[in-house]
């Protein structure tokens, strides 16, 4: 990957605009490797901020370091503009959900949610009054004189946000909280956090590898690669403008080309591809004449045949190599003349959809096309990566 | 059986009965717990016999004069009350010691941590014989009196070798998130091993206090080595007297001994039952 810097597009999107966790400069090692290098971004007040990124990309490590579990090689991290790099995490104003809830075995749900009021000592009235409040808020009162063990997954999981929560901590950090859970059970819990994050309105920062989970949860997002936090924006942005081809790949699906930018007026960028020359519009990539970038189109935006006389889009000849059927959308694959291979969502009509072997016409507007800073990997010029 | 709980319509009903196989299982089972229990099972019936002269070794006639006197005969008397002392100090601190290392050893990563497994292993794969012939070298080498300091020291030693590895056995798999988890909700380290660590691994502690109990009890070989000349335990008395006697309260003291025992793994038992029944 070969954008070193983060670009912070729209540094705040959330309902506030204090800063409430701010990461300054922050890099983690650990005796064989560099787990965080120079992390440097704000979460603001009230917003649901995710950090998104494959296994070993440094999103939990950066938790971790939040939540005082790990301590900072360098940098420092401001909790409310106090450092609080080396606070223990006992006494640091932040709670987390871990990955498999850790709820303790041996208490009920009810003195798993009062352990952390009364590890602070307040009085008996104050405690009940709380555990009173959150195990209404998820829901969870009838059940307060359960053992974990006796609870279902999505309840365990919903203990586990109460037992965060009851302190009003000032951020809540969520490590991967819905990993554990089947797909209907996840999208519910999607739904459920949302709503008790308006409820309580506290921060949130959420690590996932879900591209769709955060995409459907976050105001915004850190997409991090091997340390690196390399985009931070709304999902709207990360989605349309991803800001390197890592982005591009890991946030839905995309077709990438090798493109040699030949000419730039205003917004407008004019790039040679596949022995094409087409206009990209709003480029942010700042690439400058004679460089070379990657040229992006969504699988959604690329057409098959349908309305292929357009004047506006861009249209290629394309021989259909695959066909996979996905429920709402069909997959394509198809080859263009230069050997490389264009992929297309097309909706899955009921009938009149080519078949491989197929000759048929590729095309996109102007609008669907995104210029990247970067080469996309070698092996192949379509890195559209699936992300379960 | 499976098969026979899904008649089909067309088979013919037949009288459930076991297969032969099964039958000789059962069988074999039963045979093998007579062999494990035999031994108990005639201590506990001797302490009920009225013996002719003085060995009980030969069954006469049922009686309880046994149990309405068990410390008739005081020097065994004195030798039980002796081993339980030397059981209780040794078990107390054998367990905190052993306790601690097992703590470190399942929790923490260090330097030498494959030496110090190989090293707590040592003290039960040396020959009972070996141990306290130089552990009797050591004693007598420093000068230090033999008597009950210096078989609760021999015991805490073999004992804590057994309680390291008990509870590390017992804390393998242990979710150390919780830990993080209380600190996280504000506790402090202290609190947080109190009112988490040390609750969720007190079973494993209690069974291997237990288990040492036992061990230091039942322990002679050793014991006979550093005991000195004034002190004995009641394994020592039995086996130094059973040349000239065996009388029933060995019988009857080993039975309360069992009895003993026997309850506090039925508490604990108990306990397990109802914990998983609410869980």
């Amino acid at each position: 990957m070969s954008t070193p810097q983060a670009v912070q597009t729209s540094p705040i999107t959330g309902p506030g605009t204090k800063p409430v966790i701010e990461i300054d400069h922050v890099s983690k090692e650990f005796a064989d490797f560099t787990a965080v290098k120079d992390a440097n971004f704000s979460i603001v007040e009230g917003e649901f901020f995710s950090m998104l990124g494959p296994s070993g990309c440094g999103k939990t490590t950066t938790l971790r370091m939040i939540a005082g579990f790990e301590t900072p090689t360098s940098g420092a991290i401001r909790l409310q503009g106090e450092d609080v790099s080396r606070v223990p995490p006992n006494k640091r104003d932040v709670n987390t959900v871990f990955q498999q809830y850790a709820l303790f075995p041996h208490m009920n749900v009810w003195d798993n949610v009062a352990y952390g009021p009364r590890a602070k000592k307040l009085p008996k009235e104050e405690v009940a009054k709380r555990v009173e409040e959150l195990l209404g808020v998820v829901r969870l009162s009838d059940f307060a004189t359960r053992r974990p063990g006796q609870l279902s997954g999505g309840q365990q999981q919903r203990v586990a946000l109460a037992r965060a929560l009851v302190n009003y901590p000032k951020a809540l950090l969520l490590d991967e909280p819905l990993g554990a859970l089947d797909l209907k059970l996840r999208q519910g819990m999607q739904l459920e956090l949302k709503r008790i994050q308006r409820e309580v309105g506290i921060t949130f920062v959420f690590v996932t590898h879900d591209q769709e989970e955060a995409l459907t949860m976050s105001d915004r997002i850190a997409v991090m690669n091997v340390g690196n936090v390399e985009q931070i924006g709304s999902p709207r942005e990360i989605y349309d403008h991803p800001a390197s081809v890592f982005v591009a790949g890991f946030i839905g699906q995309a077709n990438l080309w090798v493109a040699k930018v030949v000419e730039r007026t205003g917004s407008t960028t004019t790039v040679e591809v596949a022995g094409r020359r087409l206009d990209v519009e709003n480029d942010r990539s700042g690439l400058q004449v004679g460089e070379t970038g990657t040229f992006m189109v969504r699988p959604e935006r690329v057409h098959i045949d349908a309305d292929a006389a357009h004047p506006e889009r861009w249209t290629v000849a394309a021989t259909i190599t695959e066909l996979v059927f996905q429920g709402p959308v069909v997959r394509y694959e198809a080859r263009l003349a230069d050997g490389s291979t264009v992929v297309a969502h097309v909706p899955a009509r009921r009938d009149g959809l080519p078949i491989p072997g197929d000759v048929v016409k590729a095309s996109w507007s102007d609008d669907a096309c995104v210029l990247l800073p970067g080469v996309p990997a070698p092996t192949k010029s379509d890195t559209a990566a699936d992300e379960a | 059986m499976t098969a026979t709980t899904t008649p089909s319509p067309t088979a013919s009903p037949r009288p459930e009965r076991r297969p032969l196989t099964s039958r000789i299982l059962g069988l074999w089972a039963w045979l093998v717990y007579l062999w494990l229990f035999a031994p108990i099972i005639v201590i506990i019936a001797f302490s009920f016999n009225k013996p002719v002269g003085k060995f009980n070794t030969a069954w006469k006639q049922f009686t309880f004069d046994n149990w309405l006197h068990p410390f008739n005969k005081p020097e065994y008397r004195d030798a039980l009350v002796t081993s339980l002392q030397v059981a209780a100090v040794a078990v107390v601190i054998a367990t905190i010691i052993g306790g601690l290392m097992a703590l470190a050893l399942s929790k923490y990563d260090f330097k030498g941590k494959g030496l110090v497994n190989i090293v707590v292993v040592l003290p039960l794969t040396t020959p009972e014989i070996v141990m306290g012939s130089s552990l009797f070298t050591l004693f007598f080498a420093r000068n230090i009196g033999f008597g009950f300091t210096t078989i609760v020291i021999a015991h805490v030693l073999f004992c804590i070798s057994f309680v390291a590895m008990t509870v590390q056995a017992r804390m393998r798999g242990f979710d150390w998130a919780l830990e993080d988890a209380a600190l996280d909700l504000g506790s402090s380290p202290w609190r947080t091993f109190r009112t988490v660590t040390f609750p969720l691994i007190l079973p494993g502690i209690a069974a291997a206090a237990l288990l040492s109990f036992a061990l230091s009890i039942d322990d002679y070989i050793i014991t006979s080595f550093v005991a000195g000349d004034r002190t004995k335990t009641f394994p020592m008395q039995i086996f130094n007297a059973n040349k000239v006697e065996i009388p029933p309260q060995v019988q009857v003291l080993a039975t309360m001994i069992l009895m003993f025992t026997l309850g506090l793994m039925a508490i604990g038992a108990w306990r397990t039952i109802r914990r998983t029944a609410t869980t």
